[in-house]
């Protein structure tokens, strides 16, 4: 298989919340297509990362290269036009807006995004519930919402963080779909998760960050072969 | 001779119009308060300078240049919104970081200074402005002049235009979204800074818009706006900070109380605002439309 490009080249990052260092020295790398999952602890840095690398941190140093380009200290709106979508994990849905316009608030900022009956076909509950404010939503409902309005934007880099936190068996399960359709339509993921289980069953690489660290790495197949240094390495 | 509630009815419909006519002016005013704290969380004290500065546009470009009412109410939201922009871009854009205090400080002091500039220039006792439309209304009971059924109108027009702009519009959208969390707007490519800067020219151009209005029915003073923006950040209190429908209802209701409060129990008609303020406090603190949040 010919060597893909890079799409999002992360070295030697180091960022602050106030005086507190919240990453030390964080490396990763994502190539086009690829499915990518961050993994470590509960304050290990996961999050931190995925902000920093939207431009939502106020200080941080290092290398942040998204196509080639460096984004460090570009101001979040810069970053989204290179081409990069951002789901929180705290979904951040809007109250004051109706789950259509929610889904419709993110500009198309490149073509090639899904328009949005593809998405109301891929998660057919928003659409009748289309009308409801965005928080009237049940959890599950909200996670499709945040994810479903990024698809639209034309970005084909994804951020997600922590997407089953705190959902229901079969939910999950429809995002895992979720995220493998994105795939085969040849969305590059970079996700954030605190359920091994579900990522082993997803990405195609993994980082381990431990207190704002990168201190390991490896592909799903050598999941098998390791699986006590992983474990031992995330608490399980 | 008919009378309503004992009073006589020309009288009474005098006081509803002067009511509804103070009621305009609380409505346009808290309105561009409301976007202003709404989105920026920036208390604008400057509003009443602004609304008189809006004033004096349009009495200097009379007086000057000749040129009429009509487009002084295109001229002076511009000139007036401009200066918002500057502000906005030069001072207080610095400020979004720090304590609500420091903003609610800078914009105090720029009416202090505005208002001291206007009054060593133009002293304190007012400029007359012709009324542009003359006639009116003649009820029998009443005569009510065509220019303030046109303030009242217009003042309802550009209340709805303006809550149908939020509510209604991709725009209005944004900034409905922004006021809940801006950064994460941000990171959808919306470029959130320019969007708080343009807001904060609108809220001032009503201002200014407002003090066009204002100029042919009171007399365009230094004063005028300082006199005014108490009894408009009252209403924002009772109305609830940052609502739109809010301040647009207690605008023009809290007006008609104060005109009728003049027919029923006239020794009450300066302070009762002040004291549906004070049950409003009491009873429901976030204000009658604000959110609980």
């Amino acid at each position: 298989m010919p060597e893909r490009r890079t799409i999002l080249r992360v070295a030697n990052l180091a960022a602050w919340y106030g005086e507190t260092q919240a990453l030390h020295d964080v490396a990763l790398e994502v190539r086009e297509g690829e499915t990518v999952c961050l993994l470590g602890r509960n304050g290990a840095g996961k999050t931190t990362t995925l902000r920093a690398i939207v431009g939502l941190l106020e200080r941080c140093t290092g290398t942040i290269e998204v196509n080639g380009q460096p984004t460090t200290g570009l101001p979040p709106e810069a970053i989204a036009h290179l081409g990069v979508a951002y789901c929180p994990e705290e979904r951040g849905i809007f109250a004051s807006l109706s789950t259509h316009e929610n889904l419709m608030l993110p500009p198309v900022l490149m073509p090639g995004g899904m328009t949005p009956e593809e998405i109301y076909k891929i998660f057919p509950n928003l659409l009748t519930r289309r009308d409801s404010p965005g928080t009237k939503l049940s959890g599950g409902e909200q996670q499709m919402l945040a994810i479903g309005r990024i698809l639209r934007t034309g970005a084909k880099l994804l951020l997600l963080d922590e997407c089953t936190e705190g959902l229901a068996p079969v939910i999950i399960e429809k995002i895992g779909e979720t995220v493998r359709m994105l795939r085969q339509r040849g969305y590059t993921v970079l996700m954030v998760e605190q359920n091994f289980r579900f990522a082993s069953g997803l990405a195609d690489r993994f980082y381990v960050v431990e207190e704002g660290t990168m201190v390991d790495q490896f592909r799903r197949e050598e999941i098998a072969g390791n699986l006590e240094r992983i474990e031992g390495l995330l608490g399980l | 001779m008919e009378t309503i509630l004992g009073v006589p009815t020309g009288a009474f419909l005098g006081q509803v119009v002067t009511g509804l006519i103070n009621g305009a002016f609380y409505a346009l005013m808290s309105l561009g308060l409301a976007i202003i704290f709404g989105l920026l969380h920036v208390v604008n004290f400057a509003h009443g300078a602004q609304y008189m500065i809006g004033a004096f546009v349009a009495w200097a470009i009379l007086e000057y240049l000749g040129l009429s009412y009509w487009w002084a109410l295109l001229i002076a939201p511009l000139a007036v919104g401009a200066v918002g922009l500057v502000m906005e871009r030069l001072m207080l854009r610095h400020l979004y970081r720090l304590d609500h205090v420091y903003a609610l400080l800078l914009t105090f002091g720029f009416a202090l200074l505005a208002e001291g500039a206007f009054r060593l220039k133009f002293g304190v006792s007012g400029k007359p402005y012709p009324n542009p439309m003359s006639g009116g209304l003649d009820l029998e009971v009443t005569f009510i002049p065509w220019y303030r059924l046109w303030v009242i109108g217009v003042a309802i027009a550009v209340c709805i235009g303006t809550w149908a702009f939020i509510e209604r519009t991709k725009l209005g959208s944004y900034l409905r979204a922004a006021n809940e969390n801006a950064p994460l707007v941000r990171t959808f490519g919306i470029n959130v800074p320019r969007m708080l800067m343009l807001t904060y020219g609108l809220g001032v151009a009503l201002a200014g818009f407002g003090g066009v209005m204002a100029a042919p029915i009171y007399q365009v003073s230094p004063l005028m706006g300082s006199n005014l923006i108490i009894v408009v950040f009252a209403v924002v209190v009772i109305g609830g900070m940052g609502s739109i429908l809010g301040s647009v209802v207690t605008g023009f209701g809290l007006g008609l109380i104060e005109g009728l409060t003049k027919v029923f129990y006239p020794d009450y008609a300066g302070i009762v605002i002040f004291i549906v303020m004070i049950l409003t406090l009491a009873v429901r603190p976030q204000g009658l439309f604000g959110r609980n949040d």
